[in-house]
Protein backbone atom coordinates (compact mmCIF):
# COMPACT_ATOMS: atom_id res chain seq x y z
CA UNK A 1 0.00 0.00 0.00
CA UNK A 2 2.93 2.26 0.52
CA UNK A 3 4.59 3.09 -2.68
CA UNK A 4 8.03 4.17 -0.40
CA UNK A 5 8.95 1.50 1.62
CA UNK A 6 8.00 -0.87 -0.94
CA UNK A 7 11.27 0.72 -2.42
CA UNK A 8 13.42 -1.11 0.70
CA UNK A 9 14.10 -4.88 0.48
CA UNK A 10 12.92 -6.82 3.06
CA UNK A 11 13.92 -9.70 3.76
CA UNK A 12 12.42 -13.36 3.05
CA UNK A 13 12.60 -16.12 5.27
CA UNK A 14 13.22 -19.50 4.07
CA UNK A 15 9.28 -20.24 4.93
CA UNK A 16 8.32 -17.05 2.94
CA UNK A 17 7.01 -19.54 0.27
CA UNK A 18 5.24 -21.80 2.84
CA UNK A 19 4.02 -18.66 4.56
CA UNK A 20 2.49 -17.72 0.86
CA UNK A 21 0.85 -21.40 0.47
CA UNK A 22 -0.39 -20.69 4.09
CA UNK A 23 -2.60 -17.93 3.65
CA UNK A 24 -0.25 -15.88 5.59
CA UNK A 25 -0.25 -12.25 5.35
CA UNK A 26 2.71 -10.60 5.20
CA UNK A 27 3.48 -7.64 6.91
CA UNK A 28 7.52 -5.85 7.38
CA UNK A 29 8.63 -6.53 10.40
CA UNK A 30 12.36 -5.66 11.90
CA UNK A 31 13.26 -5.43 8.15
CA UNK A 32 11.81 -8.76 7.52
CA UNK A 33 8.26 -9.68 5.60
CA UNK A 34 6.79 -11.87 8.41
CA UNK A 35 3.12 -13.29 8.61
CA UNK A 36 1.55 -11.18 10.93
CA UNK A 37 -1.50 -13.79 11.00
CA UNK A 38 -2.73 -16.51 8.72
CA UNK A 39 -5.91 -17.51 7.59
CA UNK A 40 -7.51 -17.74 11.23
CA UNK A 41 -6.63 -15.09 12.01
CA UNK A 42 -4.89 -12.97 15.22
CA UNK A 43 -7.42 -14.49 17.96
CA UNK A 44 -7.77 -17.94 16.62
CA UNK A 45 -4.40 -18.54 16.25
CA UNK A 46 -3.53 -17.50 20.27
CA UNK A 47 -6.34 -19.38 21.60
CA UNK A 48 -5.12 -22.10 19.46
CA UNK A 49 -1.54 -21.65 21.16
CA UNK A 50 -3.26 -21.92 24.33
CA UNK A 51 -5.34 -24.61 23.64
CA UNK A 52 -3.32 -26.79 21.02
CA UNK A 53 0.44 -25.91 19.57
CA UNK A 54 1.30 -23.49 17.28
CA UNK A 55 4.33 -23.02 14.82
CA UNK A 56 5.55 -19.94 14.42
CA UNK A 57 8.30 -18.95 11.61
CA UNK A 58 11.18 -17.25 13.65
CA UNK A 59 13.83 -17.68 11.24
CA UNK A 60 14.36 -13.58 11.56
CA UNK A 61 15.60 -13.88 15.19
CA UNK A 62 19.71 -14.31 14.99
CA UNK A 63 21.75 -17.22 15.67
CA UNK A 64 25.08 -17.11 17.12
CA UNK A 65 27.87 -19.28 18.05
CA UNK A 66 30.58 -18.21 20.32
CA UNK A 67 33.52 -20.37 20.06
CA UNK A 68 37.31 -20.19 20.83
CA UNK A 69 39.47 -20.60 23.96
CA UNK A 70 36.44 -19.51 26.75
CA UNK A 71 33.45 -18.58 25.18
CA UNK A 72 31.57 -18.48 28.69
CA UNK A 73 33.81 -16.46 30.32
CA UNK A 74 34.34 -14.12 27.53
CA UNK A 75 30.52 -13.53 27.38
CA UNK A 76 30.40 -12.46 31.15
CA UNK A 77 31.97 -9.49 29.77
CA UNK A 78 29.16 -8.51 28.53
CA UNK A 79 25.83 -10.05 30.29
CA UNK A 80 25.16 -9.84 33.68
CA UNK A 81 23.77 -13.45 33.66
CA UNK A 82 25.86 -16.12 35.21
CA UNK A 83 27.59 -18.04 32.11
CA UNK A 84 30.68 -19.80 34.00
CA UNK A 85 27.91 -21.98 36.30
CA UNK A 86 25.84 -22.60 33.22
CA UNK A 87 25.39 -26.45 32.77
CA UNK A 88 26.43 -28.31 29.36
CA UNK A 89 23.02 -28.48 27.65
CA UNK A 90 21.24 -25.95 30.22
CA UNK A 91 19.82 -22.17 28.37
CA UNK A 92 19.79 -19.27 29.85
CA UNK A 93 18.05 -15.77 29.59
CA UNK A 94 20.47 -12.70 29.99
CA UNK A 95 20.97 -9.38 28.37
CA UNK A 96 23.61 -7.61 26.67
CA UNK A 97 23.81 -4.14 28.92
CA UNK A 98 25.76 -1.08 28.56
CA UNK A 99 27.57 1.29 30.24
CA UNK A 100 24.69 3.27 31.93
CA UNK A 101 23.41 -0.39 33.34
CA UNK A 102 20.69 -0.15 29.99
CA UNK A 103 19.71 -3.26 27.60
CA UNK A 104 21.48 -3.44 24.30
CA UNK A 105 19.63 -6.88 23.73
CA UNK A 106 18.10 -9.88 25.30
CA UNK A 107 18.91 -13.23 24.53
CA UNK A 108 19.29 -17.06 25.12
CA UNK A 109 22.30 -18.70 25.65
CA UNK A 110 22.70 -22.15 25.68
CA UNK A 111 25.89 -24.29 26.94
CA UNK A 112 26.52 -26.75 23.96
CA UNK A 113 29.41 -28.62 23.94
CA UNK A 114 32.66 -26.47 23.60
CA UNK A 115 30.13 -23.75 21.89
CA UNK A 116 27.58 -21.19 23.32
CA UNK A 117 25.15 -20.87 21.30
CA UNK A 118 22.61 -17.79 21.37
CA UNK A 119 19.46 -16.69 19.84
CA UNK A 120 19.40 -12.51 19.48
CA UNK A 121 16.22 -10.15 18.42
CA UNK A 122 16.31 -9.87 14.57
CA UNK A 123 15.83 -5.85 15.13
CA UNK A 124 19.12 -6.00 17.21
CA UNK A 125 21.41 -8.30 14.77
CA UNK A 126 23.35 -5.37 13.55
CA UNK A 127 24.23 -3.90 16.75
CA UNK A 128 24.44 -7.39 18.75
CA UNK A 129 27.10 -8.37 16.23
CA UNK A 130 29.05 -4.73 16.60
CA UNK A 131 28.67 -5.15 20.16
CA UNK A 132 29.98 -8.86 20.09
CA UNK A 133 32.79 -8.01 17.86
CA UNK A 134 34.36 -5.47 20.51
CA UNK A 135 33.73 -7.23 23.31
CA UNK A 136 35.28 -10.11 22.68
CA UNK A 137 38.34 -8.51 21.32
CA UNK A 138 41.40 -10.15 22.68
CA UNK A 139 39.44 -12.57 24.53
CA UNK A 140 40.39 -15.39 22.22
CA UNK A 141 36.28 -16.21 21.62
CA UNK A 142 34.74 -15.23 18.16
CA UNK A 143 31.39 -15.03 17.51
CA UNK A 144 29.90 -16.54 14.37
CA UNK A 145 26.57 -15.87 12.72
CA UNK A 146 24.66 -18.38 11.30
CA UNK A 147 23.11 -17.48 8.01
CA UNK A 148 22.73 -21.05 7.29
CA UNK A 149 20.11 -21.43 10.08
CA UNK A 150 16.28 -20.98 10.00
CA UNK A 151 14.46 -21.62 13.27
CA UNK A 152 10.85 -22.13 13.83
CA UNK A 153 8.99 -22.25 17.33
CA UNK A 154 6.81 -25.13 18.39
CA UNK A 155 4.73 -24.20 21.43
CA UNK A 156 1.32 -25.11 23.10
CA UNK A 157 -0.06 -27.75 25.20
CA UNK A 158 0.18 -30.22 22.22
CA UNK A 159 4.02 -28.95 21.41
CA UNK A 160 5.45 -31.65 23.07
CA UNK A 161 3.63 -34.96 22.14
CA UNK A 162 3.95 -33.71 18.46
CA UNK A 163 7.46 -33.31 18.32
CA UNK A 164 7.97 -36.22 20.28
CA UNK A 165 6.23 -38.44 17.20
CA UNK A 166 9.32 -36.67 15.29
CA UNK A 167 11.86 -37.01 17.55
CA UNK A 168 10.64 -39.10 21.06
CA UNK A 169 14.31 -38.07 22.81
CA UNK A 170 12.70 -34.38 22.88
CA UNK A 171 9.92 -35.92 25.48
CA UNK A 172 11.72 -35.52 28.55
CA UNK A 173 13.95 -32.62 27.77
CA UNK A 174 13.45 -30.23 30.94
CA UNK A 175 12.58 -26.61 30.37
CA UNK A 176 14.92 -24.21 29.67
CA UNK A 177 17.72 -27.36 28.09
CA UNK A 178 18.76 -27.61 24.31
CA UNK A 179 20.32 -30.46 22.62
CA UNK A 180 21.31 -31.23 18.45
CA UNK A 181 18.23 -33.63 17.80
CA UNK A 182 17.78 -35.71 14.18
CA UNK A 183 14.18 -34.59 13.66
CA UNK A 184 13.72 -37.80 10.44
CA UNK A 185 17.21 -37.16 9.60
CA UNK A 186 17.31 -33.19 9.93
CA UNK A 187 19.93 -31.86 12.09
CA UNK A 188 18.45 -29.85 14.15
CA UNK A 189 19.41 -27.70 17.65
CA UNK A 190 16.29 -27.74 19.94
CA UNK A 191 15.75 -26.19 23.43
CA UNK A 192 13.07 -26.46 25.43
CA UNK A 193 11.78 -22.75 25.57
CA UNK A 194 9.36 -20.19 23.99
CA UNK A 195 8.14 -17.07 23.89
CA UNK A 196 4.16 -17.63 24.73
CA UNK A 197 4.18 -18.38 28.50
CA UNK A 198 3.64 -22.21 27.27
CA UNK A 199 5.61 -25.49 26.89
CA UNK A 200 7.37 -25.81 23.95
CA UNK A 201 10.50 -26.11 21.67
CA UNK A 202 12.72 -23.25 19.60
CA UNK A 203 14.13 -25.13 16.65
CA UNK A 204 17.13 -24.50 14.36
CA UNK A 205 17.71 -26.40 11.39
CA UNK A 206 19.53 -25.65 7.92
CA UNK A 207 17.91 -23.73 5.85
CA UNK A 208 17.57 -25.97 3.12
CA UNK A 209 15.47 -28.71 5.21
CA UNK A 210 13.48 -25.64 6.93
CA UNK A 211 10.38 -26.17 4.63
CA UNK A 212 10.47 -29.88 4.92
CA UNK A 213 10.70 -29.71 9.03
CA UNK A 214 7.99 -26.70 9.21
CA UNK A 215 5.64 -29.68 7.65
CA UNK A 216 6.36 -32.46 9.17
CA UNK A 217 5.39 -30.70 12.29
CA UNK A 218 2.47 -29.37 10.68
CA UNK A 219 0.95 -32.36 9.78
CA UNK A 220 1.37 -33.31 13.26
CA UNK A 221 -2.02 -33.23 15.29
CA UNK A 222 -2.90 -30.08 16.64
CA UNK A 223 -0.57 -28.15 15.13
CA UNK A 224 -1.27 -25.20 13.14
CA UNK A 225 0.79 -22.08 12.01
CA UNK A 226 0.62 -19.06 14.33
CA UNK A 227 1.48 -15.44 13.19
CA UNK A 228 3.76 -12.64 14.92
CA UNK A 229 0.02 -10.78 15.86
CA UNK A 230 -0.91 -13.51 18.44
CA UNK A 231 2.69 -13.87 19.22
CA UNK A 232 2.29 -10.63 20.57
CA UNK A 233 -0.07 -10.90 22.56
CA UNK A 234 0.72 -14.71 23.60
CA UNK A 235 3.92 -13.14 25.23
CA UNK A 236 2.03 -9.67 26.69
CA UNK A 237 -0.24 -12.23 28.35
CA UNK A 238 2.96 -14.19 29.70
CA UNK A 239 4.11 -10.84 30.84
CA UNK A 240 7.35 -11.27 28.52
CA UNK A 241 9.39 -8.61 27.50
CA UNK A 242 9.78 -7.24 23.91
CA UNK A 243 12.67 -5.49 23.32
CA UNK A 244 12.28 -1.89 21.62
CA UNK A 245 9.14 -1.72 23.73
CA UNK A 246 9.58 -2.87 27.04
CA UNK A 247 13.36 -2.86 27.24
CA UNK A 248 16.13 -0.50 25.36
CA UNK A 249 18.75 1.34 25.54
CA UNK A 250 17.67 3.52 28.75
CA UNK A 251 16.13 0.79 30.55
CA UNK A 252 17.94 -1.58 33.34
CA UNK A 253 17.32 -5.18 34.34
CA UNK A 254 16.60 -4.02 37.78
CA UNK A 255 13.49 -1.46 36.57
CA UNK A 256 12.63 -3.80 33.68
CA UNK A 257 11.98 -6.55 36.74
CA UNK A 258 14.70 -8.83 35.43
CA UNK A 259 16.83 -9.02 38.58
CA UNK A 260 16.20 -12.96 39.25
CA UNK A 261 18.56 -13.27 35.93
CA UNK A 262 21.10 -12.04 37.70
CA UNK A 263 22.49 -14.47 40.34
CA UNK A 264 24.66 -13.86 43.43
CA UNK A 265 27.80 -14.20 42.53
CA UNK A 266 27.97 -11.51 39.39
CA UNK A 267 25.89 -9.32 41.93
CA UNK A 268 29.35 -9.44 44.20
CA UNK A 269 32.11 -9.65 41.24
CA UNK A 270 30.61 -7.11 38.69
CA UNK A 271 32.64 -7.43 35.45
CA UNK A 272 29.68 -6.57 32.88
CA UNK A 273 29.19 -2.96 31.50
CA UNK A 274 26.74 -1.01 34.20
CA UNK A 275 27.64 -3.18 36.84
CA UNK A 276 27.95 -0.40 39.09
CA UNK A 277 24.67 1.06 37.84
CA UNK A 278 22.74 -2.47 38.16
CA UNK A 279 24.55 -2.62 41.65
CA UNK A 280 23.23 0.28 43.41
CA UNK A 281 19.57 -0.48 41.94
CA UNK A 282 19.83 -4.14 43.13
CA UNK A 283 20.73 -2.48 46.67
CA UNK A 284 18.86 0.78 46.91
CA UNK A 285 15.95 -0.11 44.64
CA UNK A 286 15.41 1.57 41.00
CA UNK A 287 13.54 4.72 40.66
CA UNK A 288 10.88 3.11 38.40
CA UNK A 289 9.22 -0.93 37.52
CA UNK A 290 7.54 -2.43 34.98
CA UNK A 291 4.49 -3.38 35.97
CA UNK A 292 1.72 -5.09 34.74
CA UNK A 293 -1.54 -2.68 34.27
CA UNK A 294 -5.18 -4.30 34.20
CA UNK A 295 -7.56 -0.94 32.30
CA UNK A 296 -11.06 -0.72 34.19
CA UNK A 297 -13.25 -0.90 30.98
CA UNK A 298 -12.77 -2.30 27.75
CA UNK A 299 -10.72 0.05 26.26
CA UNK A 300 -7.21 -1.27 25.44
CA UNK A 301 -4.01 1.20 25.66
CA UNK A 302 -1.09 0.79 23.66
CA UNK A 303 2.31 1.67 24.20
CA UNK A 304 3.32 5.22 24.98
CA UNK A 305 0.33 6.00 26.38
CA UNK A 306 0.68 8.39 29.17
CA UNK A 307 0.29 7.29 32.88
CA UNK A 308 -1.05 9.48 35.43
CA UNK A 309 -1.54 9.33 39.14
CA UNK A 310 -3.24 11.91 41.17
CA UNK A 311 -3.45 14.07 38.06
CA UNK A 312 0.85 13.70 37.53
CA UNK A 313 2.71 11.80 34.71
CA UNK A 314 4.35 9.29 36.33
CA UNK A 315 4.82 6.63 33.66
CA UNK A 316 4.52 5.32 30.26
CA UNK A 317 2.36 1.91 28.94
CA UNK A 318 5.14 -0.12 26.64
CA UNK A 319 3.03 -2.59 25.39
CA UNK A 320 -0.67 -3.25 25.91
CA UNK A 321 -3.52 -4.40 23.66
CA UNK A 322 -5.95 -6.99 23.96
CA UNK A 323 -5.71 -10.24 25.94
CA UNK A 324 -7.53 -13.05 23.96
CA UNK A 325 -7.47 -15.42 27.61
CA UNK A 326 -8.75 -12.84 29.58
CA UNK A 327 -11.17 -11.51 27.10
CA UNK A 328 -9.77 -7.67 28.47
CA UNK A 329 -7.52 -5.34 27.95
CA UNK A 330 -4.05 -5.68 29.26
CA UNK A 331 -0.89 -3.65 29.45
CA UNK A 332 3.16 -3.08 30.42
CA UNK A 333 4.64 -0.65 31.67
CA UNK A 334 7.08 1.88 33.49
CA UNK A 335 5.45 3.70 36.71
CA UNK A 336 7.73 5.81 39.65
CA UNK A 337 8.19 2.77 42.42
CA UNK A 338 5.67 4.68 44.79
CA UNK A 339 2.64 3.93 42.39
CA UNK A 340 4.11 0.28 41.67
CA UNK A 341 2.36 -1.58 44.16
CA UNK A 342 0.10 -4.45 43.24
CA UNK A 343 -3.24 -2.96 43.26
CA UNK A 344 -2.25 0.68 42.81
CA UNK A 345 -4.88 3.05 41.21
CA UNK A 346 -3.45 4.74 37.96
CA UNK A 347 -4.90 6.71 34.89
CA UNK A 348 -4.54 6.08 31.45
CA UNK A 349 -4.59 8.88 29.01
CA UNK A 350 -6.29 7.37 26.08
CA UNK A 351 -7.22 9.53 23.16
CA UNK A 352 -7.40 12.60 25.42
CA UNK A 353 -9.40 10.88 28.48
CA UNK A 354 -7.82 9.58 31.66
CA UNK A 355 -8.95 6.25 31.81
CA UNK A 356 -8.55 4.43 35.42
CA UNK A 357 -6.29 0.90 35.17
CA UNK A 358 -4.98 -0.89 38.23
CA UNK A 359 -1.06 -2.52 38.80
CA UNK A 360 -1.49 -5.97 38.37
CA UNK A 361 0.00 -9.09 38.72
CA UNK A 362 2.90 -10.99 35.84
CA UNK A 363 2.23 -12.69 34.23
CA UNK A 364 -1.40 -12.12 33.46
CA UNK A 365 -2.04 -15.62 32.36
CA UNK A 366 0.01 -18.40 34.54
CA UNK A 367 3.12 -20.27 32.58
CA UNK A 368 2.89 -23.88 31.98
CA UNK A 369 6.17 -24.66 31.00
CA UNK A 370 7.43 -28.17 31.51
CA UNK A 371 8.13 -29.45 35.16
CA UNK A 372 9.35 -32.73 34.09
CA UNK B 1 -35.38 3.98 -1.09
CA UNK B 2 -31.97 3.53 0.58
CA UNK B 3 -28.85 4.84 -1.37
CA UNK B 4 -25.17 3.14 -0.40
CA UNK B 5 -22.39 4.99 -1.06
CA UNK B 6 -18.34 4.58 0.23
CA UNK B 7 -15.43 6.70 1.25
CA UNK B 8 -11.72 6.64 0.49
CA UNK B 9 -11.41 5.48 4.09
CA UNK B 10 -13.63 2.52 4.04
CA UNK B 11 -16.30 3.83 6.00
CA UNK B 12 -20.04 3.33 4.22
CA UNK B 13 -23.18 5.40 4.68
CA UNK B 14 -26.82 4.04 3.78
CA UNK B 15 -28.81 7.44 3.12
CA UNK B 16 -32.21 7.05 3.97
CA UNK B 17 -34.78 10.37 4.17
CA UNK B 18 -32.18 12.35 5.36
CA UNK B 19 -30.52 9.83 7.29
CA UNK B 20 -27.04 8.40 6.81
CA UNK B 21 -26.53 4.62 9.02
CA UNK B 22 -22.95 4.29 8.89
CA UNK B 23 -20.36 1.62 9.22
CA UNK B 24 -17.15 -0.07 8.23
CA UNK B 25 -16.76 -1.73 4.93
CA UNK B 26 -16.42 -5.35 4.41
CA UNK B 27 -12.81 -5.00 2.98
CA UNK B 28 -11.40 -2.34 5.97
CA UNK B 29 -13.16 -5.37 8.59
CA UNK B 30 -11.32 -7.75 7.02
CA UNK B 31 -7.92 -5.36 6.68
CA UNK B 32 -8.22 -4.65 10.74
CA UNK B 33 -8.64 -7.98 11.51
CA UNK B 34 -10.36 -9.08 15.19
CA UNK B 35 -12.05 -6.35 16.42
CA UNK B 36 -11.97 -5.79 20.51
CA UNK B 37 -13.37 -2.38 20.56
CA UNK B 38 -15.57 0.07 19.54
CA UNK B 39 -15.48 3.27 20.78
CA UNK B 40 -19.12 5.21 19.78
CA UNK B 41 -19.76 8.90 19.83
CA UNK B 42 -22.51 10.30 22.03
CA UNK B 43 -26.33 11.05 20.47
CA UNK B 44 -26.44 14.09 20.08
CA UNK B 45 -22.86 14.85 18.77
CA UNK B 46 -22.15 17.29 16.01
CA UNK B 47 -19.70 16.08 13.56
CA UNK B 48 -18.35 18.15 10.43
CA UNK B 49 -17.90 15.91 6.87
CA UNK B 50 -14.44 13.90 7.51
CA UNK B 51 -14.21 14.70 11.30
CA UNK B 52 -12.96 11.67 13.47
CA UNK B 53 -16.86 10.15 15.13
CA UNK B 54 -15.63 6.83 16.07
CA UNK B 55 -12.67 4.62 17.15
CA UNK B 56 -12.35 0.80 16.55
CA UNK B 57 -9.10 -1.55 17.78
CA UNK B 58 -8.27 -4.59 16.32
CA UNK B 59 -5.84 -6.82 17.65
CA UNK B 60 -3.32 -5.37 16.38
CA UNK B 61 -3.80 -1.38 16.63
CA UNK B 62 -6.58 1.34 17.16
CA UNK B 63 -8.24 3.05 13.92
CA UNK B 64 -10.30 6.12 13.95
CA UNK B 65 -13.28 5.95 11.71
CA UNK B 66 -14.38 9.47 10.00
CA UNK B 67 -17.96 10.65 9.54
CA UNK B 68 -18.68 10.21 5.75
CA UNK B 69 -21.06 13.11 5.59
CA UNK B 70 -21.56 15.71 8.12
CA UNK B 71 -24.57 16.17 11.14
CA UNK B 72 -25.73 14.88 14.26
CA UNK B 73 -25.83 11.52 15.56
CA UNK B 74 -29.31 10.12 16.00
CA UNK B 75 -28.26 7.15 17.18
CA UNK B 76 -25.49 4.11 18.11
CA UNK B 77 -25.15 0.66 17.92
CA UNK B 78 -24.49 0.06 21.53
CA UNK B 79 -24.37 -3.67 20.14
CA UNK B 80 -21.66 -3.51 18.47
CA UNK B 81 -19.86 -2.15 21.61
CA UNK B 82 -21.20 -5.17 23.91
CA UNK B 83 -19.97 -7.49 20.90
CA UNK B 84 -17.30 -5.81 18.79
CA UNK B 85 -16.80 -9.32 16.85
CA UNK B 86 -20.25 -8.39 15.71
CA UNK B 87 -18.25 -5.98 13.08
CA UNK B 88 -16.09 -8.83 11.39
CA UNK B 89 -19.59 -10.61 11.78
CA UNK B 90 -22.04 -8.56 9.14
CA UNK B 91 -19.41 -5.11 8.82
CA UNK B 92 -22.10 -3.78 6.41
CA UNK B 93 -25.08 -5.12 8.14
CA UNK B 94 -25.49 -5.74 11.93
CA UNK B 95 -22.20 -4.06 12.40
CA UNK B 96 -23.39 -0.70 11.80
CA UNK B 97 -21.88 2.30 14.52
CA UNK B 98 -23.89 5.14 14.26
CA UNK B 99 -26.75 6.95 12.45
CA UNK B 100 -26.81 10.69 11.50
CA UNK B 101 -29.35 13.41 10.58
CA UNK B 102 -27.57 14.68 7.67
CA UNK B 103 -26.74 18.11 7.58
CA UNK B 104 -26.20 18.94 4.11
CA UNK B 105 -27.46 16.17 1.17
CA UNK B 106 -25.17 17.90 -1.12
CA UNK B 107 -22.39 16.57 0.73
CA UNK B 108 -23.06 13.47 -0.66
CA UNK B 109 -21.72 13.76 -4.24
CA UNK B 110 -18.09 13.55 -3.13
CA UNK B 111 -18.54 9.97 -2.34
CA UNK B 112 -18.00 6.78 -4.25
CA UNK B 113 -20.82 4.12 -5.01
CA UNK B 114 -20.71 0.53 -4.63
CA UNK B 115 -18.66 -0.30 -8.19
CA UNK B 116 -16.24 2.70 -8.27
CA UNK B 117 -15.14 1.46 -4.27
CA UNK B 118 -14.73 -1.92 -5.33
CA UNK B 119 -12.85 -0.37 -8.32
CA UNK B 120 -11.34 1.56 -5.73
CA UNK B 121 -10.22 -1.44 -3.29
CA UNK B 122 -9.15 -3.32 -6.52
CA UNK B 123 -6.36 -0.70 -6.83
CA UNK B 124 -4.99 -1.16 -3.29
CA UNK B 125 -4.71 -4.83 -3.61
Amino acid sequence: MNALTADLPLRRTPLFALNRELGGNMVPFAGWEMPVHYRAGILAEHRQCRNAAALFDVSHMGAISLVGADPAKALERLVPGDILGLAEGRVRYTMFTNEQGGIEDDLLVTRDGDRLFLVVNASRRPEDLALLKAGLTGSGTEAVFHPELAQVALQGPAAAPALAALAPETASMPFMSGRAVAIKGIACFVTRSGYTGEDGFEIAMPVDRAEELARLLLAQPGVMPVGLGARDSLRLEAGLCLYGSDLDSTTTPIEAGLAWTIGKRRREEGGFPGAAIIGAQLANGPARRRVGIRPDGKAPARAHTPILAGGRAVGEITSGGFAPSLDAPIAMGYVATDHAAEGTTLDLMVRGTARPAKVAKLPFVAHRYFKG
Amino acid sequence: MTVLRFTGEHEWASFDMGTAMVGISAYAAQKLGDIVFVELPQVGAVFAKGAQAAVVESVKAASEIYAPIGGEVIEVNQAIADKPGLVNESPEGGGWFFKLRVAMPGEMSGLMDKDAYDAYVKSLE
